[in-house]
């Protein structure tokens, strides 16, 4: 790479926190006294505050959304495809918010932070946070922030998700809501994996059921399977038969001289999971699953039709053809719910092997058309 | 391809409707009814690109295909639902034409009049299949898959218990009067304005 700074980049960010003193309750019934969110920003918020565009991160997500922390940063914000100025997302015109989940891992109160008048850390005491309990958190943050509608709310997997209960929850706040690789629920297949992940953790003995922070240890085999698992659910078979097909790594040997033939993907997959157990924190990774399988957008309605009958918003659905995390049906799932109750929709299912990552990977016909359709999000030029 | 069939459409579509154009290709069409009508419109189109440029007129499109049935629009859920010069294209265009007039209140359909004479004298003194401007292709390689008459699509309504409201016929300027009187033989195109039975 050339220089640091790629064209159509954000540039260097830094993070922000927020303290909200006074006490949140969780749909549980926990309490937390007080609690702070971790947020960034990208672009310029206008006079009117007209041109909030509210970012929802996925399952291992947060708040870094584009841009770099520092000089040199090989790794940009998880969404630097589509955030930017003159990207899909573009911050000439739109000011970007994200935030990091509550009981997350990259500085927003979560079961890192020490219990209230104490140095215990949560560990697996903290309450289990919901889709809803989120967007009532990023709402907070919106006025914090001096914003009282987004222009939209935009988020992929759960952060689609995240998105579609703010339409549901706050009508009069969200004026488009994209939705991508979203479901409106979970799947028993879908809990079945998420469960097998948890296992991973619960059963790793470095989890010292949750407290390994105190005990200074780190369920990092545990961690790492659990993302293995996950993994594989983003990717599609051909996809992976593209990339990896059956080839073999290079320097396949075992450190004590025995031949150990390791496949690509073998080697894919281990990397993967080492390089997420240093980073992501285990008892989040059980809340952020939970909160998935909790997940229900009907949840306190008859039915996904009349669930979605109050919104408000202009909707962007898009499924990707080859996923099969969210299959494409269960978008066409929200869709048919919203078009029953005469909302206004657009709907695509891109072609592409990029299973459920489609919405973070580069794909022409994807990024063309998120770019078009964010045109109408934000005051007219 | 001048689609004088459109100008007809349009006058047929009431100001401040709620319509659906299946098959919307890039919505310029849409836009039109939108601008100059306007309707509050959605479309239909199974194409990718097509779709882009659609929404990239700030239009609502939704990914489908048309043969998998429509079974996402509830009944009655638009006043007019149109549908272009593309029943010919249609795997069941009986199928499409019932959904039709299930999901809106009205539809508006316009087809190629393959009864005109033009095809007549082709097919009957070459014996070839009819090629012209504006059937440019082979009939081993048209989208065209269910060509039909003025008199065949008539006789379709009746069988499926469809009304028909109006009809309008398009054809050259020196056969506009012949096309009136003789649809059949002497009409391009013909549109049609439908509701089912009893409507």
């Amino acid at each position: 790479m050339a220089h640091n700074f790629p064209e159509q980049s954000v540039g260097l960010v830094t993070p922000q926190v927020v303290h909200f003193q006074t006490p949140f309750q969780f749909c549980n019934g926990a309490t937390l006294d007080q609690h702070q969110l971790m947020f960034e920003t990208y672009g310029t918020l206008n006079a009117s505050a007209s041109n909030a565009v509210l970012i929802c991160h996925a399952l291992s997500g947060s708040h870094h959304a584009a841009g770099i922390h520092a000089a040199g940063d090989q790794r940009p914000g998880w969404w630097d495809l589509a955030i930017g100025p003159g990207k899909p997302i573009d911050t000439d015109r739109l000011f970007v918010v994200c935030s990091n989940n509550l009981g997350g891992c990259d500085g927003s109160t979560g079961p890192n932070t020490p219990m209230s008048g104490g140095d215990t850390p949560w560990g697996s005491q903290f309450p289990q946070p919901q889709v809803r309990d989120w967007v009532r958190s990023q709402k907070l943050l919106a006025e914090h922030l001096g914003i009282s509608r987004w222009a939209a709310v935009v988020g992929g997997s759960l952060g689609g998700m995240q998105a579609l209960q703010w339409a549901i929850d706050y009508p009069d706040w969200v004026e488009h809501c994209v939705a991508l690789a979203a479901a409106p629920g979970l799947t028993a297949q879908n809990i079945a994996f998420n469960e097998i992940a948890r296992h991973a953790i619960l059963s790793d003995p470095d989890f010292r059921e949750g407290n390994y922070l105190a005990q200074n240890t780190l369920p990092a085999r545990g961690v790492a399977l659990a993302r293995m698992v996950g993994h594989l659910t983003y990717m599609s078979a051909d996809g992976m038969s593209d990339r990896f097909g059956r080839e073999l790594r290079e320097e396949s040997f075992s450190p004590d001289g025995s031949e150990e033939q390791v496949f690509q993907v073998e080697s894919y997959l281990r990397h993967q999971g080492a390089r997420f157990s240093t980073r992501f924190d285990a008892n989040t990774y059980v809340l952020m699953t939970r909160a998935l399988d909790l997940f229900d957008l009907a949840e306190g309605y008859p039915d996904l039709a009349t669930a979605l009958s109050g919104a408000e918003a202009n909707f962007l659905l898009l499924s990707f053809s080859s996923d099969w995390r969210f299959a494409p049906q269960r978008s066409i799932e929200i869709r048919d719910a919203l078009m029953a109750t005469g909302k206004a929709v657009t709907y695509a299912n891109i072609e592409t092997d990029n299973g459920h990552d489609g919405f973070l990977l580069p794909d022409p016909t994807y990024e063309r058309l998120l770019s078009e359709w964010m045109k109408r999000v934000g005051p007219s030029p | 391809m001048n689609r004088l069939d459109l100008n007809t459409v349009l006058h047929w579509v009431p100001e401040d409707c709620n319509v659906l154009d299946l098959g919307c290709g890039d919505g310029a069409f849409l836009q039109r009814l939108c601008d100059e009508r306007q309707v509050t419109g959605m479309g239909v189109e199974i194409d990718a690109d097509n779709l882009i440029s659609a929404v990239q007129k700030g239009l609502n499109v939704i990914q489908e295909d048309i043969n998998d049935g429509l079974h996402c629009f509830p009944p009655d859920r638009f006043d007019v639902v149109i549908l272009t010069h593309a029943l010919q294209e249609l795997t069941h265009p009986h199928i499409a034409l019932e959904r039709m007039v299930q999901i809106g209140r009205q539809a508006i359909v316009s087809f190629p009049n393959f009864g005109h004479w033009f095809c007549r004298l082709h097919l009957g003194f070459r014996g070839r299949m009819p090629m012209s401007r504006v059937m440019p292709r082979h009939w081993y390689d048209t989208p065209n898959i269910h060509f039909c008459t003025v008199r065949d699509f008539e006789a379709l309504c009746s069988k499926l218990e469809i009304d028909i409201i109006e009809r309008a016929t398009v054809a050259g300027p020196a056969q506009r009067l012949l096309g009136k009187i003789w649809p059949n033989l002497f009409a391009t195109s013909a549109v049609y304005r439908i509701c089912r039975s009893g409507q």
